[in-house]
C-alpha cells in the first residue's frame, strides 16, 4: 500500500486523466457534502428541540386529584378526592430511593398581590423548597424557601422576575412586604424560570404557611416529583412509568377509586412527552442518515461505474502492462488504489466544504427548532472511514476485472 | 536459448476442436535472428504467443535458457516475461498518455527499479534507437517509425534474453520498415537473440534463418544469406 513507486504511477495516471478524475471525484465530494450538511442540520434540530424541552426537568411527575365519576365499592360517584400532608409524607418514605426532588403544592387561584399601590394577579403556590429544582428555577437575587421556613411557617415569598418588574419596577424587592389576599409576606428572593413569561409570573410561599393562612388545614392540591434519571433513556422511562403507576395505584387503593376512573386521580409523566420527542429526534436522525448514506452509495456506485469504464478503456494498456511483466496483484492494486485515493481525497474535500459551511452558517442559525447545526468529530471520522471503505468496495470489482484481462485479447490488433 | 519439443495446441471452437499446432520441434541458439513465416491460419501467431508465455501449450516441452516453461501461474508468467522477453508489436502498443521515456521505463518499473535509475536507463535505450531528443514527446506526436523505435527501446530496456517481434514492420511503409530492420539487425549484431514473425519476404530475408509454418507444422527451416537493411535504403 505504501509503495512510493506505485503512488507515483497512480499520480501520473490521475494527472494525465484530469477530466475523468474530476468527474469521479465530484460525485463523491457532493455525496459527502450533502451528508455532512444533513447531519449538521440533524444535530441542529435535536439541539433546538432539546432546548425547547429543557425548560422543565424532563422527568417530572405531577399528581392531581379530582372528583370521582364512577361508583366503586359501594361508594357513590361525585366524591371529591383529597390528598393530605400524610399522603405526601408516606409516599416520600415509600419511594425514598427513587425520588430525587419532591414537593406538595397548594395553589391559590386568582391571588391578588399588592405592593404599595401596585397590584397584580399572579399564581400563588404553597410549596416545599424542592420546587425550585423541579421547576428548574434559578435565583436572580436573594434565596429560595428553605426547610426552616416550612417548619416555622414563615410568611415569606419568592417571586418570579416578571412579578418583580411589574410590582417593584426598579426597586430592590428583597425584604419588602407584599400582601397576598390581605396577608403580608416578606419577599426573600427573585427567581427566573427558563419556561417563559407565564412561569415567571408566579409567587412561591411555604406550603405550611399557605395551609395555615388560607384555611388549607393539612390538605394538599397536588404533588410533584422528579426522580433519579438513569443514563439510558429506555431504562429511565421504564422506572419512571413504574413509579408513576405505583403511585397512582396507591392513591386508588387508599381512596377506593375505580381503576378506570380517569378524572379522580391523574398522574402526569412528562417523560412520556420527552420520550416522544426523543423518538422523533431519533427518527429524524435515522432519516437523515438514510438519505445521506443513500447519497454516498449513489456516489460510490458512480465511482465503481466510472472505474469499470476506465478498466474497459484501459484494457489495452493493462494488456501492455501485463505483457511487460505486470503481475495481476499489481494491476489490482493500481486500480484499487486509484479508486480509494480518488474517493478519499474528493470525500475529504466534500467533508471540508461541508464542515466549513456549517461552521460559517451555524452561529447564524438559532431559531426555535434549529439551533447551532454542527457535526461532531467522531461523526466526521466515521464518515471518512465509511468513505474509504466505500472507495475500496467500489474499486474492487473493476480491479478484479482488470486483473483478468488477457494480454493476447487486449493486444489483438483491431 | 530456446528449445521446443513436440509442441501441440488446439482451441475448442464450440463442439469441434481446432488443432492449431501439430507437433513443433524448434530450437534457437543464442545470437540468432530468426524469422517465422506463414500465411494466416498457419499457427504462427499462436506459436509466438506460446513463446511469449501469453498462452500455454497443451502438450510438449518448452525450455527458455534451460528453464522449463510450464504450468505457470499468472504471477510467475508475468515475472518470466519481464525477465526473459521483450515484445515488439505491429501496432506498437505504447501507452498513449505516457511520453516516450516513461513508456521505455515501464518494464523497469515492474522490475522494481527506482525512478532515477529507470529514467537513466530508459534514456540510454532511447539514445540507442536515436530518439533521445524525443524523450518527452507523447506517442501521438511521433511518426510510425519513431513509435516502433520507442517500442524497440522499451523491449530492450528490461535487458531480456530474447526479443519477440510480431510483424514489427506491418504498419510501416517500406522505407521506414527498412530503417526499423536496420535497427533490429544492429541489435542482433550486438548478440541479442531475436525472433520475428512476418509475412513479408524481403523482411524475412533480412534475418539469418527463415522458418516456414504451414497448417501447424514447420515445413521448412533454412539458414539464409542475410540481406543488410542499409543496402535497400
Amino acid at each position: 500500500m505504501f509503495n512510493i513507486e506505485r503512488w507515483e504511477e497512480i499520480f501520473d495516471t490521475i494527472r494525465k486523466n484530469k477530466l475523468r478524475t474530476f468527474l469521479t471525484g465530484l460525485s463523491v465530494a457532493s455525496g459527502i457534502f450533502i451528508l455532512v450538511i444533513l447531519l449538521g442540520f440533524n444535530s441542529g434540530i435535536s439541539n433546538g428541540v432539546r432546548s425547547q424541552f429543557e425548560q422543565d426537568a424532563t422527568n417530572q411527575i405531577y399528581v392531581r386529584t379530582g372528583v370521582t365519576s364512577k361508583g366503586y365499592k359501594g361508594l357513590n360517584p361525585g366524591r371529591r378526592i383529597q390528598l393530605y400532608n400524610e399522603d405526601f409524607e408516606s409516599f416520600n418514605k415509600k419511594y425514598e430511593d427513587e425520588i430525587e426532588y419532591k414537593t406538595s403544592l397548594y395553589s391559590i387561584w386568582g391571588g391578588q398581590v399588592v405592593y404599595k399601590n401596585q397590584t397584580g394577579n399572579y399564581r400563588v403556590q404553597g410549596a416545599n423548597p424542592d420546587v425550585q429544582f423541579i421547576e428548574n428555577a434559578s435565583m436572580t437575587s436573594g434565596r429560595f424557601i428553605n426547610v426552616s421556613d416550612i417548619k416555622e411557617s414563615n410568611k415569606v415569598a419568592v417571586i418570579g422576575y416578571k412579578v418583580q418588574t411589574e410590582l417593584f419596577k426598579k426597586e430592590n424587592p428583597i425584604g419588602k412586604k407584599i400582601s397576598i389576599f390581605g396577608i403580608n409576606f416578606k419577599v426573600i428572593g427573585v427567581f427566573s424560570d427558563p419556561g417563559g413569561e407565564r412561569e415567571n409570573s408566579r409567587v412561591f410561599i411555604p406550603i405550611s404557611t399557605t395551609q395555615k393562612a388560607f384555611n388549607g388545614g393539612n390538605r394538599v392540591r397536588a404533588l410533584s416529583y422528579t426522580f433519579n434519571m438513569s443514563e439510558n433513556l429506555d431504562e429511565a422511562v421504564a422506572t419512571s412509568f413504574a413509579f408513576s403507576e405505583n403511585l397512582e395505584n396507591d392513591i386508588r387503593t387508599k381512596y377506593a377509586i375505580a381503576p378506570d376512573d380517569r378524572g379522580a386521580v391523574r398522574v402526569q409523566n412528562t417523560l412520556e412527552e420527552a420520550k416522544k420527542i426523543y423518538s422523533l429526534i431519533n427518527t429524524i436522525r435515522g432519516v437523515f442518515w438514510f438519505v445521506g448514506l443513500g447519497t454516498i452509495i449513489a456516489g460510490v456506485v458512480g465511482v465503481g461505474n466510472i472505474m469499470l469504464i476506465v478498466v474497459k478503456e484501459r484494457t489495452k494498456e493493462i494488456g501492455i502492462r501485463k505483457a511487460l511483466g505486470a503481475e495481476p496483484l499489481s494491476i489490482i492494486m493500481m486500480i484499487l488504489q486509484e479508486a480509494v485515493f480518488i474517493t478519499t481525497i474528493s470525500g475529504l474535500i466534500g467533508l471540508i466544504f461541508g464542515l466549513s459551511l456549517l461552521e460559517i452558517v451555524s452561529p447564524m442559525v438559532d431559531s426555535d427548532y434549529i439551533k447551532f447545526p454542527s457535526v461532531d468529530f467522531n461523526t466526521a471520522v466515521i464518515t471518512l472511514l465509511v468513505l474509504i471503505l466505500a472507495g475500496a468496495i467500489s474499486g474492487f470489482i473493476p480491479a478484479h476485472r482488470a486483473s483478468k484481462v488477457l494480454p493476447i485479447e487486449a493486444l489483438r490488433d483491431e | 536459448m530456446i528449445e521446443i519439443k513436440d509442441l501441440h495446441k488446439s482451441y475448442q471452437m464450440g463442439s469441434n476442436s481446432l488443432h492449431v499446432l501439430k507437433g513443433i520441434n524448434f530450437s534457437v541458439k543464442e545470437g540468432e535472428l530468426v524469422s517465422i513465416m506463414g500465411s494466416s491460419g498457419s499457427g504462427k501467431s499462436t506459436f509466438l504467443n506460446i513463446l511469449g508465455m501469453l498462452d500455454e501449450a497443451d502438450k510438449g516441452a518448452y525450455f527458455l535458457d534451460n528453464i522449463p516453461i510450464k504450468d505457470l501461474n499468472e504471477k510467475i508468467a508475468a515475472r518470466y516475461r519481464n525477465k526473459f522477453l521483450g515484445f515488439i508489436f505491429q501496432s506498437f502498443n505504447l501507452i498513449t498518455y505516457k511520453n516516450a521515456i516513461d513508456n521505455v521505463a515501464m518494464p523497469l518499473y515492474y522490475q522494481g527499479i527506482k525512478r532515477r535509475e529507470r529514467t537513466e536507463k530508459a534514456l540510454h535505450y532511447l539514445e540507442k534507437v536515436g530518439l533521445a531528443d524525443w524523450a518527452t514527446h507523447l506517442p501521438n506526436e511521433l511518426s510510425g517509425g519513431q513509435k516502433q523505435r520507442v517500442a524497440i527501446a522499451r523491449a530492450l530496456a528490461s535487458e531480456p534474453k530474447v526479443l519477440l517481434a510480431d510483424e514489427p514492420t506491418g504498419a510501416l511503409d517500406t522505407k521506414t520498415s527498412y530503417e526499423v530492420m536496420e535497427l533490429i539487425q544492429g541489435i542482433n549484431d550486438e548478440g541479442k537473440t531475436i525472433l520475428i514473425v512476418t509475412h513479408e519476404e524481403d523482411i524475412a530475408h533480412m534475418t539469418k534463418r527463415i522458418v516456414n509454418l504451414k497448417d501447424g507444422v514447420i515445413i521448412d527451416d533454412t539458414i539464409v544469406e542475410q540481406v543488410r537493411a542499409t543496402a535497400n535504403v
